[in-house]
């Protein structure tokens, strides 16, 4: 059945009370996941978790594969989540004889499955996007962009260099935008469609209503950037759908509380603080069945963390800081690499919290966490420090490491699509195109 | 300030069009550009509002940030779209003002008719509403066609809600979210003076002009000026330019051009280390701005001076935030006074203020490198190259190390190296001129207890200080003609095209005769025939990515 703005007009004048049928949500189609007591399947979510400026190899990557690896002194923040994650080292990003630009060309590469060609410039998606467009549809938001230094620059997710997903810096406006007046409950007991919401529906649809006209008499670059706009448009009018209609109940899911204004910015306290707050309301977003794909940005690519009081930025120290001559590395470029692993550990635990099916919610995640840089005094983008949480609905295997050995990084975006259901066989471009995933992750 | 001295801008754009007529070389004819397609910015959406429905109405929500490109956000809108997030906010914005526009008291100023009942449709005032909004917001009238639709959505909600004003309220909302306003779509027409050739419709005009000039849409009497046609005559096209060159909101057009050129959007999220300049914070950081930009206004717009001014003048504006930084006694009222610096004082220019200084720089430290890449890009329009990936900044950058106490020494140092070289020269020789002023603008003269050496060389001219690094801006010929190109791509969307280099040229040649004037300048753009030269919308396949994802994705 279609659902016509007339329909539903005629609905709420109707009465208020009419039902609205509306397409299975694909959710309800996942077979894999873990199943609720009630026999319903899980959903299954993908996400992203970004630091800037990677960390030094000799002391980050493990010589040892497979479930019995050692803890380096720089995985010592990741030991008590360690079951619950890969760690995946020595996968390169191929530049295929473009430039190295500085702390670009190792996000785009991973991202995207190709080395851009001119500085932070590519037309491709990035992979959460390309995941969320195929799984992204019958949730409320197709992806939610989050980023602890409270700037919504900070967003590497995007479709093309000009369409960037906005990252949502602030505890308060991401709780609004989750849980204010538009949230439906899942478990609310009883359900009546908001009239007030059919019409809204209805009328927005009206402002598509020019598009073709519109299309016709601009170029075709111009004309998919409105196609843009009118997918977002559509977007919306499928939120205001789904709140026509009862939720699928979420065991799992909890009303948060309101977090209270707090300051934002890129000192390491504050992101820290911030981060997590941000965390638990993802988490809760996730239960809750408001989303299924996430990018969550701990310090933006070429980190300007700082610590209060010292005159430079995380990434200055990465490139001014000398090597203390006893330790060899760069301790205070060093320090701020480990603040960011923990946290990643504590982003981790905050999913693996909330109790989800006969698992935890982590378990029907899987998280891509990586860096712009392996070594970032030099740039270097062989070996970018990568992870991986959650089990995707017990798809693939956690706590081992795997050595990429030169392998390009490609093959982890690859293995991702495949997991997450992407009818590929092939992913990357150029030198970086692989028809191979790893398959020591699968189960 | 500028509002007292108004008489004398009007004196002067009278003047100006005086000597405009028949003077210099004649307008070569240039290649154009498709139409552009621009989205609004976060301050046009914003004055736009304010303009149509009134200033007291509340904006509430975020605006997703527009990706610079050509080193203008203004350039990045004929790129940017709207992402499913960025729309959900524009939604919200759009029923939130709607919403107020009906609250009582300001409800019967926007219906000016009277529903013949309450509690039903009404499609003859709503028509009368929505047309006259639907006008100023899409800066063009409605067709016929597009004007049904809307009634038709007040019709349908009015019935549904069983109320004429909340039908009206929704129909108004979505005019609020539609493509028409939240893009500047122009449109290309057959140019009936040159067969075969295209010119941009009347409509597209007003906005090019109206957002150049007063960085919002289009007012009434300007659309009714396009309605006439009087935009495509010589004369009606001249007699709109010079009175939207001697309003006031001129000031609002030139704030827009320099807010951009100097990337001040950067100020959203600038941090500075509390511990390090406790003197910063967010009011130091919208002033510096304010400040910055009333400088700027009174040079060139009050003062109608010539820019290169910009770099030498010791005229600045000061508040009760700023003076403590600048060791400045300031009354201690509040509001801006204006200020002289002394003839001598190390101070002088844009470059020496802090909103230039405190951008420029590192949230704990100056940087001579960010500095010199700021005035080689926004002001001459020199592109510096980006740094190799595998660069040793270390011993160069150890600011305890006892031989490298200042930047000086420090890049000094890091200069030998042979692969940084070629970059630094040309940046850091600039920046350290402006090392006196350190991370957040305060003026110094050691650091770590070593005096410091300004003393430097741009383009083969030596400068022994920030001022004469000003003086040395000044007088280079890129600086004028790097504000020109500035102008066009700021004004039509776009860098200028590879036909169009001798009528950039003839542009320059004006803006030099005219004084180095800005509003001469804009004068001159605005009532050329290049800037309204199109090509024909790029063909191509009609697909896009969104296209081609799956239907209901």
């Amino acid at each position: 059945m279609t659902i016509t703005r007339r329909n539903i007009l005629r609905g709420a004048a109707a009465g208020f009370g009419a039902t609205v049928a509306l397409p299975l949500l694909d959710c309800m189609l996942d077979t894999n996941g873990t199943v609720l007591a009630s026999g319903a399947p899980l959903p299954l979510r993908f996400g992203t978790w970004f630091w800037g400026c990677g960390m030094n190899p000799s002391r980050w990557n493990p010589k040892a594969t497979g479930a019995d690896y050692e803890i380096t002194p720089e995985l010592k923040p990741i030991e008590p989540i360690r079951s619950k994650i890969c760690v995946l080292s020595k996968f390169d990003v191929l530049l295929d004889g473009k430039s190295n630009f500085v702390h670009s060309s190792g996000n785009l590469g991973i991202r995207t499955g190709q080395a851009p060609a001119q500085a932070d410039q590519s037309e491709l998606p990035t992979i959460d996007v390309l995941i969320a467009d195929a799984i992204g549809g019958a949730t409320r938001f197709r992806s939610l962009e989050l980023t602890a230094s409270g700037n919504p620059r900070h967003s590497y997710s995007r479709r093309s260099t000009s369409v960037v997903n906005p990252s949502e810096g602030s505890p308060v406006a991401f709780y609004t935008r989750l849980f204010g007046p538009d949230f439906q409950d899942p478990n609310a007991a009883d359900f009546k469609p908001d009239p007030a919401v059919m019409l809204r529906r209805s009328v927005l649809s009206s402002v598509s209503d020019d598009r073709a006209r519109l299309a016709a008499r601009i170029g075709a670059a111009d004309r998919a950037r409105l196609d843009e706009y009118f997918t977002s448009v559509r977007q919306l009018e499928q939120q205001l759908e789904l709140q026509l209609q009862k939720p699928p109940p979420a065991e799992a899911c909890v009303i948060p509380k309101k977090p209270a204004d707090g300051p934002l910015g890129q000192d390491i306290e504050v992101s820290t603080a911030n981060h997590k707050l941000l965390a638990e309301l993802l988490a809760m977003a996730l239960a809750c069945n408001q989303t299924k794909v996430f990018n969550m940005v701990f310090s933006d690519s070429a980190s300007s963390l700082t610590k209060a009081g010292t005159d430079k930025t995380h990434h200055t120290l990465t490139h001014e800081e000398l090597a203390d001559p006893q330790l060899d590395y760069q301790p205070q470029a060093t320090w701020f690499g480990s603040r960011s692993l923990e946290a990643w550990a504590q982003f981790v635990g905050v999913l693996a919290a909330v109790k989800e099916g006969d698992g935890t919610l982590l378990d029907n995640c899987l998280v891509l966490a990586h860096s712009d840089t392996s070594f970032a005094k030099t740039h270097d983008v062989l070996g970018i420090p990568i992870m991986l949480a959650g089990r995707a609905g017990g798809r693939v295997k956690t706590g081992i490491h795997i050595a990429g050995n030169g392998e390009p990084v490609t093959r982890i975006g690859l293995t991702l699509q495949q997991v997450m259901g992407l009818p590929i066989d092939r992913w990357g471009a150029g030198a970086m195109q692989t028809a191979k995933p790893v398959s020591e992750l699968l189960v | 300030m500028s509002r007292i001295l108004a008489p004398c801008r009007l004196l002067a754009v009278a003047a100006l069009t005086l000597s405009l007529a028949g003077c210099g070389p004649r307008e070569p004819d240039t290649a154009g550009a498709p139409p552009a397609v621009q989205r609004l910015t976060e301050r046009q959406y914003r004055q736009i509002i304010a303009d149509v429905f009134g200033d007291d109405i509340r904006i509430v929500g975020r605006f997703e940030p527009i990706v610079r490109k050509e080193g203008l956000i203004e350039v990045g809108t004929n790129a940017a779209t709207v992402t499913p997030a960025g729309f959900e906010q524009f939604d919200s914005m759009a029923r939130n003002i709607a919403a107020q526009l009906f609250e009582p008291g300001r409800r019967d100023r926007v219906v000016p008719c009277k529903p013949h009942a309450d509690n039903a449709p009404d499609d003859a005032c709503a028509g009368q509403v929505l047309a006259k909004y639907g006008r100023l917001l899409f800066r063009r009238p409605l067709s016929p066609d597009e004007l049904k639709v809307r009634v038709a959505v007040a019709h349908e909600a009015a019935a549904a809600s069983g109320n004429f004003y909340s039908g009206l309220q929704f129909a108004l909302a979505t005019e609020l979210e539609m493509p028409e306003f939240l893009f500047r779509i122009e449109a290309a027409e057959a140019d009936p003076d040159h067969p075969g050739t295209m010119r941009l419709d009347a409509y597209s005009k007003a906005s090019r002009l109206s957002f150049l000039l007063w960085n919002t849409a289009p007012d009434d009497e300007l659309l009714a000026a396009a309605d006439r046609g009087d935009l495509n005559s010589e004369r009606g096209l001249a007699r709109q330019v010079d009175r939207l060159l001697a309003s006031p909101r001129l000031d609002a057009g030139i704030r827009g051009v320099f807010t951009d050129m100097l990337a001040f959007d950067g100020f959203e999220t600038l941090a500075k280390d509390a511990m390090i300049y406790p003197a910063f914070n967010a009011t130091v950081a919208a002033d510096a701005q304010e400040q910055t930009l009333r400088t700027i206004v009174d040079l060139l717009v009050t003062r109608q001076g010539d820019y290169r001014d910009l770099f030498t003048t010791r005229r600045i504006f000061m508040d009760r935030v700023l003076g403590p930084i600048y060791y400045v006694p300031v009354a201690p009222k509040h509001g801006w006074t204006p200020y002289e610096f002394a003839e001598g004082d190390p101070r002088a220019g844009l470059l020496s203020q802090i909103s230039f200084a405190a951008l420029y720089a590192h949230p704990g430290q100056s940087s001579p490198t960010l500095r010199g890449k700021a005035v080689r890009e926004l002001f001459l329009c020199q592109k510096v190259p980006a740094p190799p990936a595998n660069v040793n900044f270390a011993v160069a950058q150890d600011t305890s190390n006892p031989d490298y106490k200042t930047a000086r020494a420090r890049l000094t140092a890091h200069r030998t190296n042979p692969t940084c070289a070629g970059c630094h020269r040309i940046m850091d020789p600039i920046g350290l001129a402006l090392e006196n002023f350190d991370g957040i603008g305060a003026f110094r003269t050691d650091e770590n207890g070593a005096p410091i050496d300004a003393s430097g060389e741009l383009d083969g001219v030596r400068f022994a200080n920030a001022l004469e690094l000003g003086k040395a801006v000044h007088d280079n010929p890129a600086a004028a003609s790097c504000l020109v190109d500035t102008v066009f791509k700021y004004a039509s969307g776009r860098a200028p095209a590879k036909g169009q280099r001798e009528w950039m040229g003839w542009l320059n040649a004006r803006f030099a005769t005219e004084g180095y004037r800005v509003p001469a300048l804009l004068r001159a753009l605005a009532l050329s025939d290049g800037f309204y030269a199109v090509s024909p919308p790029e063909a191509g396949k009609p697909v896009s990515t969104a296209a081609l994802r799956p239907e209901g994705s």
